[in-house]
């Protein structure tokens, strides 16, 4: 069925598979939110504990899904994994960083004889879900504000002379971390550390069953939606005021173009509504909680976790859809990376579309296994109890 | 000037090698493991008997705290691809990418759903849901080094793929031909194979101190019962995988063969040198009959291995790089002529096509087709041909102590299985301290096997198409430097951390 597809319908496809999963990935990253809190809420080790824990059954959802994303990046858009990742070295080996020492921290917590304490392994939990936030968050702003560097894929072919024969540099002077520098990248970073704090505290108050840690979310709810709703709105209007960096669909030729994501939003009206609608539910599921807290708290993970999927969806499609070079680079504009010059072959694309059917069973599975351990709210009775605990 | 920055392509391997071999420490472990658990908990449903779920739930503790570790360092490999080899990215990414993502969708999703389940779900889901999830963690780790494997195996024997002259990458012109490559299956096999072993030593030594220390005998030999059947059963198929790996090597990468065996000179009816210690400062512009200080030789044995002939001739290290007219083997020196000829092709090709000229680009084009397996070697034009010379006194010894370990294991499944069967194992203090200590060499031997395939393969990032100076990422050596330097502090500091706790673990013995 993919066969008859053609190249640019399986592009698109990919790019909104993409986007999905980077979507996803930004929803399932209130694990990280939730790992900058446990010392906010939890006021005894037992609650600490229980804060762990719950997180503690999730993180593997939020890892795996990165490891997926840069996987099917990799098979999609190939050009975009060696461009960026090889140039933008020190943003994305931070990240890395980030979570190698997530990976063990959960397991090695609590664990008796650990070496480094289990003091150490809280705040390499901490670092993670700090960095791995702030830094993604500053990654995918590039998307829209540039990045320099210089790709020719003739190099290649250059056997002597004083360069190696590699395709694509980056021109920028601190392989990616100057990427940080930017006002625009970094408060998308800093909306996105927020939200993931927010999303956490909605996650704790559907999963438990305890006065005064809810008390303090409650709280907390407050503190960090204020920020996260400032920086998103900060980024988001600069997104709409400024030029983009638009595509000729006809020469291929990259421009800059004024106004360029407003006119993605209005000649995209069905992704206008998605992004719209996303923000609403964003909002109203931190809202609603703040207002009833006791009777509708435990939703809210629902509404703001689906409408944080919808905004950072269509978000990504701003980035890439309707002409526009989602990778764009200031050095040289003709280097910028758009979803037709960047792809794998549409053979490639064609085989891991069959793929992609797979995911639908994928998440239907995760969801039963999900409700099978999760049926009702813990309390720290209940995880004192537990055979295996973090 | 020198084009090539050996510093950078240097640091850039260190850094891979550093991670690989990091994350190989714990991954035979976590593939051999979630079976052996997976099995004493069938049997624990089976049988109803709650010792089997005091034992499946003690070996599990033990998989848990390597099964972190094991991610923590699977994530940079994955991601290095393109941080350090961003050439390579795009140059095979068309092909390379899709097992990366198809590894991530089928295996890493299933395994850590399945996980929680297996931690969190023994009060919460059924007997049998239960047992079916700790299959489903056990299936998604070796689903997850299959598709790794069989990308890794794609590196030594490029397949189902053409090089698309427009986009001047190669591009994946079928699948099953990538997938099903005797390569990949003979390499998943032999490598799952060797974990599946690893793990039954350790479930062996663990045991065996058990016993050396009058605790938990029940558990102990129960323990080497299931481990020592389910170690001999595989290493048995290592033997005959690893036979298919070498008979693939011969074939498809002479070089790394001739290495591992340290042949210079190519012959027929060559004899395999079973034990042999090399002479010094070998090169092979030096090629003496005389390659060896000391050996012991098996007559035949290498022809036989290679081709399954004792007749059927070897190509040596000289005959490879030299060339060798009667056995149509080209020099290292021609087909470097030859790939120089293919790559400046491309560049013709592109060029006639921005000017329009239609002759130029069929002419460019047919001369690319023509020399395109020479490709690789073009990087070699200007430089000494000698450097696509692996390392021979590493892969040599490295093959050598792998296979003489590999004996050694099959040995300690028989005896020990024998000597359990027979009750009388808790006497044969040799015996224990013997499996204890086989642990740590466990180890070494699943390192070398590495070292073997991906020393041997030097300098070949795609064997014959793509080399490490035309595969990395172009970024500060300095940078790399630092970052292999943080690397290598991070792991080491969560490998002694995973010990510790793991020895902990151990003495603690299985709850009551």
């Amino acid at each position: 069925m993919f066969e008859t597809l053609s190249y640019i319908t399986l592009q698109q496809y990919w790019w909104i598979i993409i986007s999905l999963l980077g979507a996803i990935l930004v929803f399932l990253m209130f694990v990280q939110g939730g790992q900058t809190l446990i010392y906010t809420l939890g006021k005894s080790e037992d609650e600490r504990t229980l804060l762990v824990n719950l997180l503690g059954r999730k993180w593997e959802f939020t890892f795996t899904t990165l490891v997926t994303f840069g996987g099917a990046f990799f098979a999609s858009f190939p050009l975009f994994y060696s461009t960026s990742f090889g140039g933008a070295y020190w943003v994305w080996l931070l990240i890395l960083i980030a979570f190698v020492v997530q990976a063990v921290s959960y397991e090695y917590r609590k664990k008796p004889n650990n070496l480094f304490g289990k003091k150490t392994f809280e705040i390499l939990l901490f670092i993670n879900g700090l960095l791995g936030t702030v830094l993604i968050g500053t990654a995918v702003a590039t998307f829209f504000t540039g990045s320099e560097f210089l790709i020719d894929k003739m190099n290649i072919t250059k056997l002597t002379g004083g360069k190696m024969p590699i395709i694509s540099e980056w021109t920028g002077p601190a392989n990616g971390l100057e990427a940080a520098l930017n006002f625009q990248n970094i408060s998308l970073g800093i909306a996105v550390f927020f939200l993931s704090r927010v999303l956490a505290l909605l996650y704790f108050m559907n999963r438990i069953k305890n006065t005064e840690i809810m008390e303090r979310v409650k709280k907390q709810l407050i503190y960090n939606a204020i920020p996260f709703v400032v920086f998103f709105l900060i980024f988001t209007i600069w997104l709409i005021l400024s030029p983009g960096f638009a595509v000729n669909p006809i020469s291929k030729v990259v421009f800059i173009e004024p106004y360029k994501y407003l006119h993605n939003l209005l000649s995209m009206p069905i992704v206008s509504i998605l992004f719209l609608f996303g923000i609403l539910m964003v909002l109203v599921g931190i809202i609603r909680p703040i207002t009833c807290f006791t009777k509708c708290g435990t939703k809210g993970i629902w509404l703001t976790g689906i409408g944080t999927i919808l905004t950072v969806f269509s978000l990504l499609l701003i980035a890439g859809f309707n002409n526009t070079a989602y990778y764009p680079s200031t050095f040289d504009l003709q280097s910028s990376l758009t979803i037709e010059n960047s792809s794998s072959s549409q053979y490639t694309l064609t085989v891991m579309s069959y793929v992609s059917l797979l995911v639908p069973f994928v998440i239907a599975y995760i969801w039963y296994a999900w409700r099978s351990i999760d049926n009702k709210k813990i309390d720290i009775e209940e995880i004192n109890n537990e055979t295996h605990i973090y | 000037m020198e084009h090539v920055d050996f510093s950078l392509v240097d640091w850039s391997r260190a850094q891979f090698a550093l991670t690989a071999m990091y994350h190989w420490l714990f991954v035979p472990l976590t593939l051999g493991l979630s079976i052996i658990i997976a099995l004493m908990e069938s049997l624990y449903v089976k049988t109803g008997n709650p010792e089997w779920k005091r034992i499946t739930k003690f070996w599990m503790t033990l998989f848990g705290i390597n099964f972190a570790i094991g991610v923590a360092t699977g994530i940079i490999l994955e991601f290095e691809f393109g941080t350090n080899w961003s050439n390579y990215s795009w140059f095979v990414g068309d092909i390379f990418g899709a097992p990366l993502a198809i590894e991530g969708i089928m295996a890493f999703f299933l395994e850590s759903t399945f996980i929680a389940v297996m931690f969190f779900g023994w009060n919460k889901v059924s007997k049998k849901f239960h047992l079916l999830s700790t299959w489903l963690v056990a299936i998604g780790a070796n689903l997850s080094a299959l598709w790794i494997l069989v990308a890794n195996a794609w590196m030594q024997f490029p397949t189902g793929m053409k090089f698309n002259l427009d986009t001047a990458r190669n591009e994946m012109v079928n699948f099953w031909d990538v997938i099903g490559s005797p390569v990949a299956l003979n390499k998943f096999s032999h490598t799952v194979l060797s974990g599946y072993l690893l793990a039954a030593i350790f479930v062996i030594g663990i045991s065996a101190w058990f016993l050396l220390k009058n605790r938990e005998q029940l558990f102990a030999k129960k323990s080497i019962i299931v481990a020592s059947i389910f170690g001999l059963v595989s290493s048995l198929l290592v033997i005959f995988t690893g036979d298919g790996s070498a008979r693939n090597m011969a074939k498809y990468q002479p070089m790394k063969f001739a290495a591992m065996e340290n042949l210079y000179i190519g012959q027929q009816n060559a004899p395999l040198a079973a034990i042999g210690f090399l002479q010094k400062n070998k090169t092979e512009t030096d090629p003496k009959k005389q390659d060896f200080l000391f050996k012991i030789e098996i007559p035949n044995m290498l022809s036989y291995m290679a081709f399954l002939d004792p007749n059927a001739y070897v190509p040596g290290i000289h005959d490879l790089v030299k060339g060798n007219e009667e056995h149509n083997i080209l020099s290292y020196k021609e087909r470097s002529e030859r790939g120089e000829v293919v790559i400046n092709s491309l560049a013709d090709y592109k060029n006639a096509k921005k000017a329009g000229n239609d002759s130029l680009i069929q002419l460019s084009l047919s001369k690319f087709r023509k020399n395109y397996p020479h490709f690789g070697y073009g990087f070699y034009a200007n430089r000494d041909v000698n450097e696509l010379i692996p390392n021979v006194p590493v892969t040599f010894y490295s093959f050598r102590i792998m296979v003489g370990l590999g004996f050694h294991f099959i040995l300690l499944f028989i005896v020990i299985l024998i000597l359990t069967l027979k009750n009388k194992v808790e006497k044969k203090r040799i015996v224990l301290y013997t499996a204890l200590w086989t642990i740590p060499l466990a180890y070494i031997a699943s390192e070398l096997g590495w070292v073997v395939a991906e020393v041997g393969r030097q300098p070949w990032v795609i064997q014959d198409v793509l080399p490490t100076i035309a595969a990395v990422s172009q970024i500060k050596s300095s940078s790399v430097q630092l970052t292999f330097w943080i690397f290598f502090i991070i792991f080491t500091g969560l490998l002694i951390a995973e010990i510790k706790i793991m020895t902990t673990q151990i003495k603690k013995g299985p709850a009551n």
